[in-house]
């Protein structure tokens, strides 16, 4: 099992190939539904102008992901009235909602990886091949083995956006994923896709 | 009237940390059938020690606790005001016991309530009045995941070639399991319901998927229908979290409802391996889970 370390160099990224089984170790962030309509729209598309802390939030998450990782999840958090907050459950949630987004995402901020769940589609598997990044599945559901891999929150940006949604900083050390989908135009997804679509034709033959 | 929200609070407790053992068995013997060092393999083993490890420490085994849906027979006479205010009380402990996330969101503000209770449909609460005097609730946290990958289709539909009939659901439930790829965290589970309105259809599609794994249809045409859905959705070769393979599905339920003359409506709600349903009985002081 190959052991990588964020931020993760291009070479890095290149040598990846669907199938490979990796640890990813760290600094990365949580972010999905709310968080990336939130940059998309701001910062991306500027539909809107920046408000409150956005500005602020923007420059914190803007470091971390430069060459990093963001991890399409929704925590179960400990310690929420205390502030001293632990990660209890914490698996990938469904990545195709960030879809309309990623792309752009990932070349705004030169993101290197997308950990999720489901597989992405089209769009994404491009802007792999151009910024360039991989796909990086965590095994759906498996949320309190994956939770031992963060080994520290070190914070939070957007609680207002709810605990699933707020952007959480996190520590992690041997964080177990597969890549699904690399930086040569190769998706498990779309092969499973193909596939299964060959046989659904014949079973409704 | 007994104050149960305690009993309530372990029901949610248990179906949120510990699977069913119905499910687990189904789980570990698809782990035989992949092959050795493959992805879809190593998916199930990985699968396997979270159930394990979310067992032992006693908390969640998906951080996305979904829906909690309630489904209350009580014994005549019973409040279910009192009932559901115990029931709501039990939920906002277990979130602030993180044995539940907080997942009940304003659809127009985006706001999260922050402790799993929202308007009158949330928690979902199914009372249902029995005679006797046994108080039974099934509880079933449904994740969105798999929530998102559910299908209803309106039969006929010309584009799958489905007719009114057990072959037409064939074809549309083989289609909503190919839809569904991975999406819904395979292998999942079937629940499909045929017939009823738009509304009642999915409830039913969701009240079937409260059956043990193993159990029959005790009505034949429906049992072999479940069998063929089993076999060809495994056949599909999606295979654990959509890397290919073997399993796709753990099991396949059906049930038929009533509809009307007009409508032929197809319902699949689609459950997760992460499948947490457990069932609390109250006979006089006596608790039991199952």
């Amino acid at each position: 099992m190959q052991k990588l370390t964020i931020p993760i160099s291009d070479d890095h990224i290149r040598s990846l190939k669907v199938g490979d089984s990796v640890t990813l170790n760290g600094t990365m962030l949580t972010g999905r539904d709310a968080v990336h309509k939130w940059i998309f729209d701001t910062f991306i598309e500027k539909k809107r102008a920046p408000e409150g802390d956005d500005q602020e939030v923007y420059e914190a998450i803007k470091q971390i992901l430069e060459g990093g990782v963001i991890y399409h999840c929704g925590p179960v958090v400990a310690g929420l009235d205390s502030g001293d907050y632990k990660f209890v459950a914490a698996g990938p949630t469904t990545s195709t909602r960030e879809e309309p987004y990623q792309a752009r995402v990932m070349q705004h901020f030169n993101l290197k990886g997308v950990i999720g769940k489901g597989g992405m589609a089209g769009n994404t598997l491009a802007a792999c091949r151009d910024v360039p990044g991989v796909y990086f599945h965590a095994i759906g559901g498996a949320a309190t083995l994956i939770a031992q891999s963060v080994k520290e929150v070190l914070g939070v940006h957007k609680l207002d956006f709810g605990v699933p949604e707020a952007i959480w900083v996190l520590q992690v050390e041997e964080f177990p994923v597969v890549v699904t989908m690399d930086s040569h135009g190769s998706s498990i997804h779309d092969e499973v896709d193909q596939k299964s679509k060959k046989i659904l034709d014949s079973l409704l033959a | 009237m007994l104050n149960l929200t305690d009993k309530f609070l372990e029901l949610v407790r248990l179906a949120a940390t510990s699977l069913p053992p119905d499910v687990e068995k189904a789980l570990r013997e698809s782990v035989e059938k992949e092959e050795p060092s493959s992805a879809s393999r190593g998916a199930l083993e990985t699968i396997l020690k979270n159930v394990e490890l979310a067992r032992e420490k006693s908390t969640p085994i998906c951080q996305d606790t979904g829906t909690p849906i309630f489904y209350v027979h009580y014994p005549q006479g019973w409040s279910t005001i009192e009932l559901k205010a115990q029931i709501r009380e039990a939920v906002v402990e277990a979130t602030k016991l993180t044995y539940l996330r907080p997942n009940a969101v304003n659809s127009v503000t985006g706001k999260n309530t922050g402790d799993n209770t929202g308007d009158e449909h949330y928690p979902t609460i199914h009372f249902e009045e029995m005679e006797g005097n046994t108080l039974s609730v099934d509880l079933m946290l449904k994740g969105g995941g798999c929530e998102n990958v559910g299908a209803q289709y309106k039969l006929p539909n010309s584009k799958l070639d489905a007719g009114r009939d057990l072959e037409g659901v064939r074809r549309v439930v083989l289609d909503a399991v190919y839809q569904a790829q991975g999406k819904g965290c395979a292998p999942g589970i079937l629940g499909v319901a045929i017939g009823g309105d738009r509304g009642s259809s999915f409830i039913a599609s969701k009240e079937t998927l409260l059956r043990q794994l193993d159990d029959k249809n005790p009505d034949a045409e429906l049992a072999a229908l479940e069998d063929t859905l089993f076999e060809q959705a495994n056949q599909l070769g999606i295979g654990p979290m959509g890397f290919g393979g073997e399993t796709t599905v753990l099991g396949a339920k059906v049930k038929a409802v009533h509809r009307l003359p007009a409508s032929y409506f197809v319902s699949i709600s689609y459950m997760c391996w992460a499948y947490r349903r457990r069932k609390m009985t109250v006979i006089g002081d006596n608790v039991i889970y199952a």
